[in-house]
C-alpha cells in the first residue's frame, strides 16, 4: 500500500516536471519556425520570473501554512542585490559566470532577509503574520527608494538624502540613485535561464515537500500542538520553509532586474499590489498545489496582455474572468458540478473499454 | 435550481475560454482587421495621392505607449488624444509624403515592463516609428528594445538622461538636468531673489533630476540655498513643515520642480500661514490653474519655465487648443503639446529622409536618424526647435509669469 502511494506522488511531481519541459520543447520549436509573436516572445521571461515567484509563496502559504503578503519585498532584495552587484563588475569578467554570481547573491540576499525577518515574524500566527510581513514589503520598497550609492576610485559612498551628498569624485558613478532607481543593468536573462532555474526551484521545493522535512512543516500546518508535542522543532522548520521560499523569490527578482534596464522600485513592481498578485496566483492554483501555481501564473500574466484589443475595460474585464475563474475553481458547488462530470465521463470511460473487451 | 448551476456554470466556463481564445486570436485578428483597413486607407491614400506622386503604396504605422490606466493616466491620455489629433490633421492635409498614417496607442500602466509588452504588442502590430513613451523610466527600458531592433523613437516626455542614450533615440521636452540648470541660470541672471528655499518629491524622477542640478548648477550663480526640504508619493499632502522651515531660514523665493497638484496645496498652505514668498516652478506647474477648487489668486506671481503655455496668443497654439476642446473636452497641457509636436518632428522628418512605408524598420530608422538633426520645427512648445545627434532638443526654455490668473511672459 505504502509503495503504491509512493508511486503516485512521484507520478504527480513527474507530471509537473514534464509539463514544463514539453512547454519548453514547444515554445522552442515556436521560437526555431518564427511562428512566435514579438509580445509571447517578450512575455517569455516575466513568465518564468512569475511562475517562480508563485511557485516560492506555495511553499510558505500551502505547505508551511502561513498567509506571507511580503513577497515582493523578497523579490525586491533579490533584484536590487543582483543588480547592484551586476552593476558594478559589468566588462569585469565574463557575462555567464556574472550573471552567475549575481543568481547566487541573489538567492542569498534573499534568504538571508527570510531569516532575519522570520526570526521575530514566525512568532505570530495568521493575520498578525500576514499584517507583519506586509509591513516589511513596504519598508524594503521605501528603504531602496531612498538609498543612494555611488562608486568612485576612493570605494563605496552611501547616502540616504541625495546623490549630491554623495560627493562622488571625478569619476564617479552612481550606482543606486534612490528613486530613480539602478538603470543599465546588463540583459542577461533569457527563457532557457529561466525556465532551468524553474525547474531548479521545482526540484527543490518537491523533495522538500516529499522529505521528512517537509512532512514536519506539513504537520506543524496541520496541528501545531500536536507536532510540538512529538519533539518537532518548530522554529527551525519555519524558518528553514520561510527562507527557502524567500530565497527562490530573490533568484526571481535576479530574473526581473536583468530583464529590464530600469530597475525602480515602484508600488506597482515591489509593492504590496505584487504581493497580492501573487497570492491571487497561489489561491488560484490551489493552496498547496505546486502545478495548479505555475498554470494560474501563467493564465493570468497573459490574460491582460491578450486582452490589450480590449483597450482600458481590459482591467475591467481581467477583473471578472478573475471573480469567475475563482467561482469556477473553488466554489462548492463548481467543485461538485465537476466531479459529477468527472464522474459521468470516467464510467462512460470505463463502459466504453468493457465493450472494447 | 441544481439545472441554473449547471447551466450558468456551462456558461462561464465557455466565456472564459471563449475569452481565452480570443485573446490568442486576437494578435492575428488585430493584424487581419489592421490590414484591411490599411487596404481600405491605401485604396483611400492612392486615390488621393494620384495627382501628386502616385508611387506611395500602404500607409505609415506609428505607435504610441503611455500609461492611459493608473495614476499617471492623465499624462497618458494626453499625449494619445493630442497625437491622434496631430495625425489627424496630417492625415486631412495629405499624410506624409502623400502616404497616410495610422497611430496605435497601447496602455502601460506606467510600469516598465508593460511598457515593454506595450511594444511588443506594437511590433506585432506593424509599427515602423515609435513616438512614445510618455514616463521616463518606462522610457528607458523600452529604449534598450529599440536599439536592439533599430527602430525609430521619438518620446514627447520622457525627460531622464537615459531616455535618448542610444542614437535612435530623440525627445521634444527638455531633460530634467536641462531644466534644472536653466532655472538656476535664469533666477542667478535676473537677480529675483538671493535665499532659495527648494521643496521637492524625493520618490518621483522628474523632481528629484530637477532638483539635483539645480543644486550643482546654484554653486555658481549668486544666491544662497536655505533649505531643501523633501516629500514623497505617500505623504503629499500635508507641506507645513516644509514651509516653515523655508519661512524660517528666510528665503525669499521657493522653488518647486513639482507636478501642479501638489504645488497648488503648497500655494494654498502657504496663504494661510501668511507665507509670501515668491514661487517658481517648472514645467510640471503647467496646470494649475486648472485645479478644481483651487483658488487662482492664490497663484498670482507665480513663476513657472514651461514650453508651453495653453493660454498663449499665437495662431498655432490657438488653433490647437481650440480643436483639442472640441474633440476631447478638456484643456490640453504640455504633455499634449508635446506629442503634437512630436508627431509633427516625424512628419518633417520623415519628409525630409523621403521614408516609403515599403521601408523596412531599421532602414527608415537610419533614415529618420539623419532626417532628424536636419530639421527645424516651428511647434507648440518652441519656435525654431532643431535636434542634435544626441537626441536633445534645442529649443528655448520661456519663463511666465502669472498676473491676473493669465500666463504672461517675462
Amino acid at each position: 500500500m505504502k509503495k503504491i502511494k509512493m508511486t503516485k506522488t512521484a507520478k504527480n511531481n513527474f507530471i509537473t516536471y514534464l509539463i514544463v519541459l514539453v512547454v519548453y520543447i514547444a515554445v522552442q520549436i515556436l521560437l526555431a519556425t518564427g511562428n512566435i509573436s514579438s509580445l509571447m516572445k517578450g512575455l517569455l521571461v516575466p513568465l518564468c520570473i512569475y511562475v517562480m515567484l508563485a511557485v516560492s509563496l506555495n511553499l510558505t502559504v500551502g505547505i508551511l501554512g502561513e498567509l506571507s503578503l511580503g513577497h515582493a519585498g523578497f523579490m525586491c532584495v533579490g533584484a536590487f542585490a543582483s543588480a547592484f552587484f551586476s552593476k558594478c563588475t559589468d566588462g569585469a569578467m565574463p557575462d555567464g559566470l556574472r550573471f552567475f554570481i549575481a543568481l547566487l547573491i541573489g538567492a542569498a540576499v534573499a534568504g538571508v532577509f527570510g531569516i532575519l525577518i522570520g526570526i521575530p515574524v514566525l512568532r505570530l500566527k495568521g493575520d498578525y503574520l500576514a499584517i507583519v510581513t506586509l509591513a516589511f514589503g513596504e519598508i524594503i520598497k521605501n528603504l531602496v527608494n531612498v538609498l543612494y550609492i555611488g562608486k568612485d576610485k576612493n570605494g563605496f559612498h552611501f547616502s540616504m538624502k541625495d546623490s549630491i551628498s554623495l560627493h562622488l569624485g571625478e569619476e564617479g558613478q552612481v550606482i543606486v540613485n534612490g528613486a530613480q532607481g539602478i538603470t543599465g543593468t546588463p540583459h542577461d536573462a533569457n527563457f532557457t535561464i529561466g525556465i532551468i532555474l524553474i525547474f531548479i526551484s521545482l526540484i527543490v521545493i518537491l523533495n522538500l515537500i516529499n522529505s521528512r522535512d517537509g512532512r514536519a512543516i506539513m504537520s506543524i500546518r496541520d496541528n501545531r500542538i500536536a507536532a510540538e508535542s512529538i519533539g518537532i522543532n518548530i522554529t527551525k522548520y519555519k524558518l528553514m520553509a520561510f527562507s527557502i521560499s524567500a530565497s527562490i523569490a530573490g533568484v526571481a527578482g535576479v530574473l526581473y532586474a536583468h530583464n529590464l534596464s530600469t530597475l525602480t522600485a515602484l508600488p506597482k513592481n515591489f509593492g504590496y499590489n505584487m504581493s497580492i498578485m501573487i497570492l491571487v496566483f497561489v489561491v488560484l492554483g490551489g493552496i498547496g498545489n505546486i502545478r495548479g501555481s505555475i498554470i494560474s501564473a501563467v493564465i493570468l500574466t497573459l490574460l491582460p496582455e491578450l486582452l490589450r484589443g480590449l483597450s482600458d475595460y481590459r482591467m475591467l474585464i481581467y477583473a471578472i474572468v478573475l471573480i469567475a475563474m475563482m467561482l469556477f475553481n473553488w466554489s462548492p458547488k463548481a467543485i461538485e458540478w465537476k466531479e459529477r462530470l468527472r464522474e459521468k465521463y470516467f464510467s462512460k470511460h470505463f463502459s466504453k473499454k468493457k465493450e472494447v473487451k | 435550481m441544481k439545472k441554473f448551476n449547471k447551466i450558468m456554470s456551462v456558461v462561464m466556463a465557455s466565456a472564459m475560454t471563449a475569452t481565452l481564445f480570443a485573446g490568442c486570436g486576437n494578435a492575428d485578428a488585430g493584424t487581419q482587421a489592421a490590414d484591411s483597413s490599411s487596404e481600405a486607407n491605401n485604396a483611400a491614400s492612392e486615390s488621393e495621392a494620384s495627382n501628386d506622386t502616385a508611387s506611395s503604396s500602404g500607409v505609415f504605422k506609428i505607435g504610441g505607449i503611455g500609461p492611459t490606466t493608473g495614476s499617471a493616466a492623465v499624462y497618458g491620455t494626453a499625449v494619445q488624444n493630442a497625437a491622434q489629433l496631430a495625425v489627424d490633421e496630417i492625415n486631412a492635409a495629405g499624410g506624409i509624403n502623400g502616404v497616410q498614417i495610422e497611430f496605435k496607442f497601447e496602455d502601460d500602466e506606467c510600469d516598465a515592463e508593460k511598457s515593454v509588452n506595450a511594444y511588443n504588442t506594437l511590433k506585432d502590430w506593424g509599427m515602423q516609428m515609435l513616438m512614445g513613451t510618455v514616463t521616463s523610466g518606462c522610457s528607458v527600458a523600452v529604449a534598450e528594445k529599440t536599439a536592439e531592433d533599430n527602430m525609430f523613437q521619438l518620446t514627447p516626455s520622457g525627460s531622464s538622461v537615459d531616455c535618448v542614450k542610444y542614437d535612435n533615440a530623440f525627445r521634444v521636452c527638455f531633460s530634467d538636468p536641462n531644466q534644472g540648470a536653466a532655472s538656476a541660470q535664469y533666477i542667478g541672471e535676473n537677480a529675483i531673489a538671493s535665499k532659495i528655499a527648494i521643496i521637492y518629491d524625493s520618490s518621483d524622477i522628474y523632481s528629484s533630476g530637477i532638483y539635483e542640478k539645480f543644486v550643482a548648477e546654484a554653486a555658481n550663480q549668486s544666491f544662497e540655498i536655505v533649505s531643501a526640504e523633501a516629500f514623497t508619493a505617500d505623504n503629499k499632502t500635508d507641506f507645513s513643515v516644509q514651509l516653515q522651515k523655508a519661512k524660517d531660514a528666510g528665503a525669499e523665493l521657493v522653488f518647486l520642480p513639482i507636478y501642479y497638484t501638489e504645488a497648488s496645496l503648497i500655494l494654498s498652505q502657504a496663504s494661510t500661514m501668511d507665507y509670501a514668498p515668491i514661487f517658481f516652478g517648472c514645467d510640471g506647474l503647467d496646470g494649475i490653474l486648472n485645479v478644481e477648487n483651487f483658488d487662482t489668486a492664490l497663484a498670482e506671481g507665480v513663476m513657472l519655465l514651461t514650453p508651453f503655455a495653453a493660454d498663449a496668443e499665437d495662431e498655432l497654439t490657438q488653433k490647437f487648443v481650440s480643436a483639442y476642446k472640441e474633440k476631447f473636452g478638456d484643456t490640453p497641457n504640455q504633455f499634449a503639446a508635446d506629442a503634437y509636436d512630436a508627431i509633427y518632428a516625424m512628419k518633417a522628418a520623415g519628409e525630409k529622409a523621403g521614408i516609403t512605408p515599403d521601408m523596412d524598420m531599421s532602414a527608415m530608422c537610419e533614415a529618420m536618424k539623419g532626417a532628424m538633426t536636419g530639421i527645424t520645427l516651428d511647434g507648440l512648445t518652441g519656435v525654431g526647435m532643431t535636434w542634435d545627434a544626441s537626441g536633445e532638443p534645442n529649443k528655448e526654455p520661456k519663463a511666465v509669469k502669472i498676473t491676473n490668473g493669465v500666463y504672461t511672459a517675462m
